[in-house]
């Protein structure tokens, strides 16, 4: 593999894992306070279509981006409503989530702009511009440095806000009171309720703090790493995104790792028709099934032990 | 008394009407949807124009999972409806199971072959298509390098590969065609993220001309193909507009045709297989004013050519679906 194959790999790499990195915090900071989320898909789905959406109306690809932060957040409430106060089953809540998102968008879509369930393409200000980081002009022409700094720049806003965001959601998970705190709830909330700190407001926080980065990566797939929205066009990310969470043990460094390798594979199996290992011609449907096996592997125990948090997926009822 | 009159003549009248509508044609879109500016689309604006002909009127329904094809189908048979028309290649099954059980309604399948003595199966000539379209891409590409995006990877989308590579290298043998697929589950036609992203590795690889034979997922490659700066070629429906100057042409598969004859003939079609190649103006290639620039008149002449050879019988376009394999790999 050439020099200049590899880098537009780790490219193309890098714009893949940012909707699976901003999904995988999403899921890591619920189910870390004990709400599973397997309405990820949804929410990234519906997020997509209303930031396309405002984005063609208005022009302005950020006003865009804010819908699609805010019909996400409120998909995250109606996930919380149905499994924080009414206490009801967290995977049901999170399914009917993705049915509603894979439905609404469509039927909104066609009502709004008649082009069959998408949005009309966008052009100018309406999509992500990429950003170019600087000196990368000046660099382009050093050896070594110059394509591997190429790799970095060049992206929309919203990649290097996913890579900021890991960093944010160690230093709020692991050095924080509501850290702290969130992480209690996810394990003990019954300790936590002793302490005098609301459980359901903690609770809240974290699944609308969900709703923002599914909204952000929803909002990038559609007008960042694509021109506008088309049905279904999440195709299977946030299961992606929830595998990536429990391959990196609910921990955010190792999730920005597990995205990475996720990402790689899928750009290397776009890139590639088959791979050849030692002789062995391997096909893209490998490369593509990888993410599933490698989950399935941590899961059955083989490298080291995945233990979610202790009180995940079920609702808490205060004592009498 | 006049208005009793009236009133029965006119309930007479919808009695009437009812029996008319009854035996009203219907179509049956695939997954992807009515408005997919591809495969579907193309049925929807020939039952469309259909409508403003005659000013009959049709029913339709859209498949939403690969689940509901038998379901669907034997409720529109069912209701009355005759002839009904089934979109996508995975339609066989359903009809072998589906007409039998109601042997005085035409079916009229589309994309494959069913041999029952009710169904009228519809196939195209792709590869056709593709080779012309695949000269038109040779003919325009300044890198000798020239690139391919197909859907799901199945023989259907294969033909079109293989059609197009032969096209592209009986203009240039030394041309070089990168083919990709997006993947092996119905999402590969919903992808256009990885569409884009397939695109973008391509040009990478030096290609100039990228065709997309993939569905929804092809309008992400024919988005990257113009944010890079290099051209690309639609499917089934014309999609020249989407990005004029940057879609060198579309290959044009006439499945509005088929539809519209299949309406216009009704109940009691004629069955059997009908094939729409290059001579039925079945498959074709598109120039309008989006791409009158970008397709000058000697490339124009020259497919033109091949096009008359090709129905004369004296080009040979090989079907990838014939043997599952290709020469001009």
């Amino acid at each position: 593999m050439d020099m200049a194959t590899f880098a537009q790999v780790l490219d193309s790499t890098l714009r893949l894992a940012t909707p699976l990195l901003f999904a995988c915090l999403a899921g890591l900071i619920s189910e870390r306070a004990g709400i599973f989320d397997i309405g990820l898909e949804g929410k990234m789905l519906a997020a997509a279509f209303l930031a396309a959406a405002i984005a063609f109306v208005s022009g302005n690809v950020w006003l865009g981006v804010l819908a699609g932060i805010a019909v996400s957040v409120c998909m995250s409430l109606i996930h919380g409503v149905a499994s924080i106060t009414f206490r009801g089953n967290q995977l049901i809540s999170g399914v009917a989530i993705n049915f509603l998102a894979a439905g609404i968008t469509v039927v909104i879509a066609q009502r709004w702009f008649q082009q069959g369930g998408r949005t009309p393409s966008l052009t100018g200000d309406a999509r992500m511009a990429p950003l170019e980081l600087p000196f990368a002009e000046a660099l382009a022409d050093v050896p070594v440095l110059g394509p591997v700094y190429g790799i970095f720049s060049g992206h929309a806003l919203l990649v290097y806000v996913a890579f900021l965001c890991v960093p944010a959601t160690w230093f709020l998970l692991f050095r924080t009171r509501f850290g702290l705190r969130l992480r209690a709830v996810g394990e003990n909330p019954a300790a936590v309720d002793t302490a005098g700190i609301s459980v359901i407001g903690m609770r809240y926080g974290a699944v609308a703090i969900c709703g923002v980065l599914c909204g952000l990566a929803g909002a990038y797939l559609s007008t960042g790493l694509s021109a506008g929205f088309v049905k279904d066009m999440s195709a299977g990310r946030g299961y992606i995104a929830l595998a990536a969470m429990i391959f990196a043990k609910w921990r955010p460094w190792h999730a920005m790792g597990a995205v990475l390798l996720f990402g790689l594979l899928e750009a290397v199996a776009n890139r590639f028709q088959s791979i050849e290992i030692m002789g062995l011609a391997l096909p893209i449907q490998v490369m593509q099934a990888l993410p599933y096996i490698l989950t399935v592997v941590i899961l059955a125990g083989f490298v080291g032990r995945a233990i979610p948090p202790r009180a995940g997926g079920s609702p808490y009822v205060k004592e009498h | 008394m006049t208005i009793l009159k009236t009133l029965s003549a006119s309930v007479s009248a919808l009695a009437l009407g009812t029996g008319v509508a009854v035996a009203e044609p219907a179509l049956i879109f695939d997954l992807g949807g009515k408005f997919d500016k591809s495969f579907n689309e193309a049925a929807y604006n020939g039952a469309e124009r259909w409508k403003a002909e005659t000013g009959g009127d049709y029913r339709d329904i859209e498949m939403q999972s690969a689940a509901q094809r038998v379901q669907f189908t034997r409720r529109m048979a069912e209701s009355g409806a005759n002839p009904i028309v089934v979109l996508g290649f995975q339609n066989a099954p359903t009809l072998e199971e589906v007409a039998p059980d109601y042997p005085d309604t035409s079916f009229v399948l589309i994309d494959a072959v069913a041999d029952l003595p009710n169904v009228r199966s519809v196939i195209f000539a792709e590869h056709q298509g593709s080779y012309l379209v695949g000269m038109l891409a040779a003919m325009a590409s300044e890198s000798n390098t020239i690139s391919f995006v197909g859907g799901m990877e199945i023989p259907l989308i294969s033909a079109f590969a293989c059609g197009y590579a032969q096209g592209a290298k009986a203009v240039n043998p030394d041309m070089e065609v990168i083919v990709n697929y997006t993947g092996n589950t119905p999402d590969a036609w919903n992808d256009p993220v990885r569409g884009g992203e397939i695109a973008r590795g391509q040009v990478s690889q030096g290609s100039d001309v990228v065709f997309a034979a993939a569905g929804g997922t092809g309008l992400g490659v024919l988005q990257a193909a113009a944010d890079a700066g290099v051209y690309s070629i639609g499917v089934d429906s014309n999609q020249n507009y989407l990005h004029p100057g940057s879609v060198l042409t579309s290959m044009l598969k006439r499945v509005d045709q088929a539809v519209y004859d299949a309406f216009s003939e009704g109940p009691g079609l004629e069955t059997g297989i009908v094939t729409m190649d290059l001579s039925a103006n079945g498959v074709g290639y598109a120039v309008d004013d989006n791409n009158a620039e970008l397709i000058t008149a000697e490339m124009q002449a020259e497919v033109e050519a091949a096009r008359e050879a090709i129905i004369a019988g004296e080009t040979m376009v090989h079907d990838y679906r014939s043997d599952s394999t290709c020469p001009a790999f």
